[in-house]
């Protein structure tokens, strides 16, 4: 029982680990701030949430310790980190960072100059 | 909703002063005699049943942490495959939801969603614009999925 809990923290943190990982990837080889903010904002929020819930899990059956703060910040996490993903591209967007190879980019921008306009 | 949660814990407290025992085990005893009350008086209510809408809201955190585990299934593949032919662009999405929290929640979850990002809400909250990493194929099945995603969130508000 206790040699399967075991694998299943390891897993958790190795998983969390590697998407992290795959997020910084993801941030170098995006074109874009708006492609970027996609690698950034999921991959690193499960990496980390993953990591966090492999620690609870160590000192909650190792110890015998039930860390509640470790599970609250993984609720923090997971609410926070989408709306600030949305907060960093729209900044971008409203100071006129560029997209990269643009097909249906006129929506948003049509918006704006109408409400230019008015 | 908030009401007849309240009156099942009066029910609850009611139940522990009639039985003269003041343990844990009692006050659920009396929760859920409560809550079977409640249950059979369920049309004098304004609203619904109450654990129809906590049986959504539990649906729907099931549902994001599914969509959170695909969309970086979705974000890996993208980032490890090496040829980098994603077509990005933005897309005005309509909404059919009124208040600001469930506009909250929807533009979360379509941030947790494989290969979209909210951008802006327009001024009337009629209008989502959302980025899209991979602008041709995946438009007309994210539309279907934002309609389930309405759709739950609207269970949990009705």
């Amino acid at each position: 029982m206790i040699g399967i809990i075991n694998i299943i923290i390891v897993l958790f943190i190795i998983i969390g680990a590697f998407l992290s990982l795959v997020a910084a990837f993801g941030v170098l080889k995006f074109p874009d701030v708006y492609t970027r903010n996609h690698a950034a904002s999921k991959s690193a929020t499960l990496g980390v949430m993953s990591i966090l819930l492999g620690t609870f899990l160590y000192f909650y059956v190792e110890k015998g310790h039930f860390d509640s703060s470790v599970l609250l910040g993984i609720v923090f996490i997971f609410i926070t980190s989408p709306v600030a993903g949305h907060l960093i591209s729209r900044a971008a967007y409203n100071s006129g960072v560029k997209l990269w190879d643009k097909s249906v980019q006129d929506d948003l921008k049509l918006a704006a100059k109408s409400k230019k306009k008015n | 909703m908030a009401f007849q949660i309240l009156l099942n814990v009066f029910l609850g407290f009611l139940w522990m002063f009639f039985t003269v025992s003041y343990e844990p085990v009692t006050f659920l005893k009396g929760y859920l005699l409560g809550l079977v009350i409640i249950f059979s008086f369920r049309r004098f209510f304004q609203s619904r049943f109450y654990l129809l809408r906590v049986i959504a809201a539990i649906n729907l955190v099931l549902l994001f942490i599914k969509e959170l585990i695909l969309s970086n299934i979705s974000v890996i593949k993208l980032v490890l495959k090496p040829k980098l032919d994603i077509r990005p662009g933005i897309f005005a999405l309509p909404t059919v939801l009124e208040k600001e929290w469930e506009i909250t929640i929807l533009a979360n979850l379509i941030t947790l969603t494989p290969g979209t990002l909210v951008v802006d809400v327009s001024e009337d909250n009629k209008l989502l614009y959302i980025h899209a990493i991979d602008i041709d194929d995946v438009e007309d099945a994210i539309i279907s999925i934002k309609d389930s995603f309405e759709k739950a969130i609207m269970e949990v508000s009705r």
